[in-house]
């Protein structure tokens, strides 16, 4: 904690010292997390702030690879249906009592059971059949099919203490609903801290909503010792205040430093900046259904882009490069497939798409549109970085090839809604893999949408191809892993092909810092305190 | 009296009704909270899972009509975000506010009117221009500027105040306040000082007017003719009278500052209330955002009748009538 201490009198020019706690680390997050509650609110700052008090059964590192955690090594059945995990021995929670499989049961009941969750963790064990503890340290999980993503889903919820939660006794996990569980709490029980109790490497100390949210090491860590006695974490949700307080030195930390200011920065012997690729794709998303499409003219009500022609003809006419040295100012790594290359799925053979203007204009002839149509594109203009100014460039770009393209960039809270309800013709959106890697963009942007099997989920283009679908289908019941990666490979080649969505970069995400601190970027681009250092 | 307050209460319900249907539907127009506060990995089902939970998923009409059941119950809705009451969330963060608001007020008064009075006294002294032309540029730069300003100046140059942020608070009748530490009032002032910078030009300007108005009226002349001190002409004769508008102006600019220091408590990142309204439209919290607007008329009400008594206190020609409001 910082604290500020007035010498002399009040506003006279008496000195304010500012004692530093080398032990103490202050961040800034760019948006605050909703609950301390790890299984209330499944979006970006709940779950980077999670990994700090709860630990999941299995890990991410910094790249979204699996790693161990509570599970210290796992196995799964040669029909590819159950899955063995072995527990970490020794494993304490804060409040000093033995984490066990039973804490595991207790944290998938509780999950369905989060009072007025506005994003429910669900989804992540909705694949699981049965889900037993066999002894304090197995736990074996069933599925119906083979489910290659039972991993990563696991790795993507804290898990909780059961008796903190105040349910003492063993626990039986049951699909519909387990039995004998009186009451769940809801997530305010942690937001006082009664509840928060998890396993991780910092233990609760103290949340004031819009203020702060504190944290103390925890000694008894079963993993390498925390660096920082303490951290907080303090919402500062405007750009330029947040730069204001690390260079005043309130904070040590700040995450997303506005772009426009990373040069001044960067060159400044007070801070350092970090940054590190990210999972997250900027994409165009054609509307592939509205015949007429709703921000297309002269067309005689003909919707372009069912013509995989029109499609090319728009990927050729980008130049990417362009965008991520001018409007991105290098804060991007040009795209073609839905996820970087370091992640599981990519096909290593697709090379980047090269701009090709006339080679553009022939395909819209070709197709039946040598004078072009007018379009409009749709984005949000303060959801990703530089998000209009990159749908202005892509605008430009397309004008040139002959589409005359204009921007509706209006703030995400309308533009989500009217993509939901397919108000746009092409629209730019952002996509974070998860660590499922192109299994991922596949199964929410490109495969069809379906209910049931819970695909296309955010496929607002409405894009279907049966073809893709069945690849995804079986490399959604693959397990093995070689077959699993060369099935999304061969997914992700058909998607490019067919030009079915139009990846144009992935952001690279910054981290500005106290001069002489460094830490790990992470591809979620989740702000995770425990791998802030003092630099050698 | 009675009548009077009835009237106005009255008046404030029916205003408060109003505002809230309006924004009610207005936010319902603007979007679906679900499509922001949900994960992006949710599938279809998950999707509209989540809208049933939060009861978003039935016609708006019907909503409404939950809506309107629960006022009469004194419910004002549960945060979506948040999972809890509306108006306990906007209650827990309203004393940051409003001790922010009160200091802000107090700098601008307590600077404010001996300084216009000073320059409609001496309106010719160069310390009169002076002051004149910095209550210029106080009300002509923009609210946002100044407070980066006063961040990049004493926070990041000089290093002698924090940027931002609320400090230790120790808990007054259980109420946390800042300004009984030191460390609480270091991270008060700057903030304070942007919220009190606007409403000082304007006090300025105002006490100006009316003191080199009053000045040349015949009382006074009479009072100086008296032989009383200038200090009880100044102090009694003159401030009496110049008052009135001084306290008209502030009172809509206290209502303002409490419900609308967005701009202040964003830049300082101050926990108060104001932040809560705009992180609350950015989500699309319709529950919180119509309690606060509703909490807001009813402040201005309030307000405003403090007011009308207050003027009845400062001029006794004003009388408060039960007959006509």
């Amino acid at each position: 904690m910082k604290k500020m201490t007035i010498a002399a009198v009040a506003l006279s020019l008496g000195a304010v010292t500012q004692p530093v706690y080398a032990q103490s680390l202050t961040a800034a997050f760019a948006s605050e997390p909703s609950s301390i509650d790890p299984l209330y609110h499944n979006l970006g700052p709940n779950n980077a702030t999670r990994k700090h008090m709860f630990e999941a059964l299995v890990g991410e590192d910094e790249n979204l690879g699996i790693v161990p955690m509570l599970a210290e090594n796992w196995s799964i059945s040669a029909d590819g249906l159950t899955w063995t995990f072995k527990l970490r021995q020794g494993v304490k929670f804060h409040d000093g009592s033995d984490f066990s499989s039973r804490d595991f049961l207790y944290t998938a009941c509780r999950i369905p059971n989060v009072p007025n969750s506005p994003s429910s963790m669900a989804g992540f064990i909705k694949s699981a059949q049965t889900i037993e503890a066999p002894d304090a340290a197995t736990v074996t999980v069933t599925t119906a099919a083979p489910y290659p993503l039972l991993l990563t889903d696991f790795a993507s919820f804290g898990v909780v203490s059961a008796s903190a939660n105040g349910h003492e006794g063993p626990v039986t996990y049951s699909k519909g609903g387990c039995e004998g569980i009186a009451s769940y709490p809801d997530s305010n029980a942690y937001n006082d801290g009664s509840a928060a109790v998890g396993t991780g490497p910092y233990k609760f100390v103290e949340f004031v909503p819009g203020e702060k949210i504190v944290m103390a090491r925890n000694d008894a860590y079963w993993g390498d010792a925390p660096h920082w006695e303490q951290i907080t974490i303090r919402p500062i949700t405007n750009e330029g205040a947040r730069v204001a307080a690390l260079l005043a030195g309130d904070v040590d930390v700040i995450e997303k430093p506005p772009v426009q200011d990373l040069e001044r920065l960067r060159a400044d012997p007070k801070v350092n900046v970090v940054q590190g690729a990210s999972s997250r794709v900027i994409y165009l998303h054609f509307d592939h259904q509205g015949e007429p499409s709703p921000m297309i003219e002269g067309t005689d009500g003909k919707n372009p882009f069912k013509d995989v022609r029109v499609r090319k003809a728009v990927s050729l006419a980008i130049d990417r490069g362009l965008i991520v040295d001018r409007i991105m100012g290098g804060l991007a790594v040009p795209a073609r497939q839905l996820v970087p290359d370091f992640m599981v799925g990519t096909d290593p053979a697709i090379a980047l798409e090269e701009p090709n203007l006339s080679e553009a204009k022939r395909l819209l002839s070709e197709a039946g549109y040598p004078n072009g149509f007018k379009l409009t594109i749709g984005t949000p203009n303060d959801r990703y970085i530089n998000d209009s100014k990159i749908a202005q460039a892509v605008a430009q770009m397309l004008t040139r090839a002959g589409i005359q393209t204009d921007v509706d960039a209006v703030t995400a809270s309308v533009f989500f809604n009217r993509r939901n309800n397919y108000e746009f013709s092409l629209y730019l959106a952002g996509w974070g893999a998860s660590g499922a890697g192109m299994a991922s963009p596949l199964r929410a942007l490109v495969a069809s949408q379906n209910k049931e099997k819970g695909l296309g989920g955010t496929n607002r283009g409405r894009y279907s191809n049966p073809e893709l679908d069945a690849v995804i289908g079986e490399a959604l019941a693959t397990v093995e892993p070689a077959k699993h990666k060369a099935l999304l490979a061969q997914a992700s080649k058909i998607v490019v092909e067919d030009v079915g969505i139009l990846p144009l970069h992935f952001e690279v995400t910054p981290w500005a810092l106290r001069a002489g601190l460094t830490m790990e970027p992470r591809a979620d681009q989740h702000t995770v305190l425990t791998t802030v250092r003092p630099e050698d | 009296m009675l009548a009077y307050l009835i009237r106005r209460f009255s008046q404030a319900i029916f205003v408060m009704a109003v505002m809230a249907t309006i924004v009610f539907f207005g936010l319902y127009a603007v979007g679906n909270p679900v499509d922001l506060l949900i994960n992006p990995e949710a599938d279809l089902a998950e999707q509209e899972a989540t809208m049933r939970r939060l009861g978003l998923d039935r016609p708006v009409h019907v909503q409404f009509g939950y809506f309107l059941n629960g006022l009469m119950q004194g419910d004002l809705g549960t945060s979506f975000v948040h999972n809890r009451p509306a108006l306990e969330l906007i209650l827990s963060r309203l004393p940051a506010t409003l001790e922010l608001a009160f200091l802000g007020i107090l700098i601008a008064v307590g600077l404010g009117v001996p300084l216009g009075m000073i320059a409609g006294l001496r309106p010719e002294a160069p310390y009169s221009k002076l002051i004149m032309a910095g209550s210029v540029v106080g009300f002509s730069t923009p609210n946002f500027w100044q407070g980066l300003m006063l961040i990049m100046f004493f926070a990041v140059f000089l290093g002698w105040l924090p940027a931002g942020g609320r400090g230790d608070t120790i808990d007054v009748l259980g109420i946390p306040v800042s300004f009984l530490t030191w460390d609480g009032l270091s991270h008060l002032i700057l903030p304070a000082v942007n919220v009190a910078i606007f409403k000082m030009s304007l006090v300025i300007r105002l006490t100006r007017a009316g003191t080199s108005e009053v000045a040349l009226q015949d009382y006074v002349k009479y009072a100086r003719a008296r032989g009383l001190s200038p200090r009880r002409v100044i102090g009694v004769h003159i401030l009496k009278n110049i008052l009135i508008p001084v306290v008209t102006v502030l009172g809509l600019e206290t209502g303002n500052v409490i419900a609308f220091a967005v701009v202040t408590e964003t830049v300082f990142a101050w926990p108060g209330i104001g932040k809560l309204l705009i992180d609350s439209i950015g989500l699309l919290d319709r529950p919180v955002v119509v309690a606060y607007l509703m909490l807001t008329v009813f402040l201005f009400v309030m307000i405003n009748l403090i007011v009308d008594i207050g003027y009845s206190l400062l001029d006794p020609r004003v009388r408060i009538k039960g007959d006509k409001a």
